[in-house]
């Protein structure tokens, strides 16, 4: 079995007297797309949250690549490859949808102590930030709009591009599909495919027809516990899995 | 949105090149003091803009940026001291009345004192840093009201400002053009610095924090920078206010003139690279307007600041831009029609966006 690129070892998280993450292990293989699944409140944002490096965990520890990263921040695990998205989009609200994507460029390509030169003209930025804009398929016609003006589901869409700017080795995805309409979702469903295999995956979401096309491997998660993972047919006729989480969705 | 910017540039070139001819125009209006109320205009835009890089620019509301105003204004006090007096500053520098040695001085002040201060700060975030860099600034106040050897609560008196280049700097109109010409030189800094990849950090730490971690960049370093920056910017207002007052006291770090300076930024409109100045002139020429009329100009003053700030969204530059029929910086874009939900004008969708 290859080596893992993300490892979580017995992550452990609480919250005063709830705990958010209960012994938690994970693994994301290369090129593999694994779905974290689970009721609300089962702590799967809490989770990215702690890979991320934006809430330390109590205990337990984070491998990335094979070294050990939980004691790492944001920025410096963001340096080494690790990308998120947001279930609600953090953007910035003022600039246009390609400003947002060359930013991450921008961070991407070294230090910013660079007083002189206009960044809103500089190729080296512009290019690969409309390259990341094709690739999550948003219309040409709206790169130049401010975020404010957006629609909900070309904010999401954006959201991926500024993931995919840095050119990460990982991405984790924080419910890329919440609030999108059925069509906008088979679109982001679709984008998400093409990625597939490229880019090892962890993909949190609820559309349960997204993640069960998708995905490679499936975790579900329970009162920030791990109880099942499997390929989408074991997790489909886990009868633990279909008791606590399955059988309130009559879809699946 | 770019041509919004390109056209501010044109006016800042417009305005400023207008506002070089006030010396040559002030006397045949029959009113010489003008040049005095003019140059005041420009030290504080200078100095207002200085602080808009930190506070329009990072979003980092800093309560005590006349600190570094201070500082540099005191610089220039200082060293002047030691010239009369022939001992020098701290042992080993020699004092000086040559503006060449006390601006650069003075900024290094500025620019060494944000640097400490802000280290400090920016370890917070939020009301915290509003009081932090309060505190600091009243600490400096203090520390020059107790300073006995320079003057203390009196401050000090320059008396001789000597020529710089062949220019008298006695001639108030000579004066006046030095510190128009350091302004245009800021202006263009600034603009530069807005849209390089520095500024570009910096909208981002406006905008979003979170956002910038996510992407991977380590905030502080440049906030820091920012900070720095600005504090030079206020010194070298400080030093040119001291040397057209001839005079320097602690009340140029009072936290009553750091408030002052957030006015004149929030009153010209944040966001923009005119406003700062913009704001300085409203201020100064209404105070001086104001307390020619009455003795309770502040009465007056208050309930004028409040009206702008509660209807004139963008402040006076938004303002403007609206009466001219022009949406502000964020709102220009074109949206084409149906893209969006119906009802809501421009600015009300921002707000909500």
């Amino acid at each position: 079995m290859a080596e893992p690129v993300l490892s979580v070892q017995h992550l452990v998280k609480r919250f005063g007297g709830l705990t958010a993450t209960d012994d938690l292990s994970i693994e994301v293989l290369p090129g593999e797309l694994h779905a974290l699944i689970g009721p609300n409140g089962a702590g799967k944002t809490t989770a990215i949250g702690q890979i991320m490096g934006e809430i330390a965990p109590d205990s337990g520890r984070i491998l990335f690549m094979g070294a050990e990263i939980t004691r790492l921040s944001t920025p410096a695990r963001v340096r080494r490859g690790l990308s998120r998205t947001f279930q609600i989009t953090q953007l910035l609200e003022d600039d246009t949808a390609e400003d947002n994507v060359a930013l991450a460029v921008q961070a991407h390509a070294g230090h910013s102590f660079r007083f002189w030169r206009d960044a809103f003209r500089d190729a080296r930025l512009r290019g690969p930030a409309r390259a990341a804009l094709e690739r999550v398929g948003l219309p040409e016609a709206r790169w130049g709009l401010a975020v404010a003006d957006l629609s909900h589901g070309e904010r999401k869409q954006l959201e991926l591009a500024v993931a995919l700017a840095g050119e990460p080795r990982m991405l984790l995805l924080d419910e890329p599909m919440a609030g999108l309409g059925a069509s906008e979702s088979l679109r982001m469903t679709e984008v998400l495919r093409g990625l597939k295999g490229r880019i090892p995956i962890l993909l949190v979401e609820h559309d349960m027809d997204a993640v069960f096309s998708l995905a490679d491997r499936i975790s579900v998660l329970v009162y920030g516990h791990c109880i099942a993972s499997g390929t989408p047919e074991t997790i489909r006729h886990d009868p633990t899995v279909r008791a606590a989480y399955l059988s309130e969705e009559e879809a699946v | 949105m770019r041509r919004a910017w390109r056209d501010e540039r044109l006016w800042a070139v417009l305005l400023l090149a207008l506002a070089a001819l006030v010396p040559v125009v002030a006397p045949m209006l029959g009113s010489p003091a003008t040049v005095g109320l003019a140059t005041r205009i420009v030290i504080y835009g200078l100095a207002a803009s200085s602080l808009h890089l930190i506070l329009g620019g990072a979003g980092l509301v800093s309560f005590g940026h006349a600190a570094f105003f201070g500082l540099g204004g005191y610089a220039v006090g200082i060293l002047y001291a030691h010239h009369v007096s022939g001992e020098p500053f701290l042992g080993f520098i020699p004092g000086s009345n040559d503006l060449l040695v006390t601006m650069p001085a003075a900024i290094l002040a500025g620019g060494i004192g944000a640097a400490i201060i802000g280290a400090l700060s920016l370890r917070t975030a939020g009301v915290q840093f509003i009081m932090i860099t309060l505190a600091f600034a009243q600490m400096l106040y203090f520390l020059f009201v107790s300073l006995k050897a320079y003057g203390g609560d009196d401050g000090l008196a320059i008396r001789r400002v000597v020529p710089v280049l062949g220019m008298n700097l006695r001639d108030p109109a000579t004066l006046y053009w030095i510190c128009l010409g350091l302004l245009a030189l800021w202006l263009f800094l600034m603009d530069r610095i807005r849209r390089s990849r520095f500024g570009r950090i910096l909208a981002g730490v406006r905008q979003g924090e979170r956002r910038m971690a996510a992407i991977g960049v380590r905030t502080y370093p440049y906030k820091l920078a920012a900070f720095t920056i600005a504090g030079m910017g206020a010194a070298m207002a400080g030093a040119l206010m001291v040397n057209y007052l001839r005079f320097v006291s602690p009340d140029m770090m009072h936290w009553t003139k750091s408030g002052e300076l957030m006015v004149m930024v929030i009153l010209g409109g944040l966001g923009t690279l005119l406003g700062p100045v913009v704001g300085a002139a409203a201020l100064v020429s209404l105070e001086y307007t104001l307390s020619g009329l009455t003795e309770h100009w502040q009465f007056v003053l208050g309930p004028i600041l409040l009206l702008v700030v509660l209807f004139a969204r963008g402040g006076i530059l938004g303002g403007l831009r609206r009466l001219a029929g022009r949406p502000a910086e964020h709102e220009a874009q074109p949206l084409p029609p149906g893209e969006l939900p119906s009802g809501g004008t421009a600015p009300e969708r921002a707000a909500h966006g």
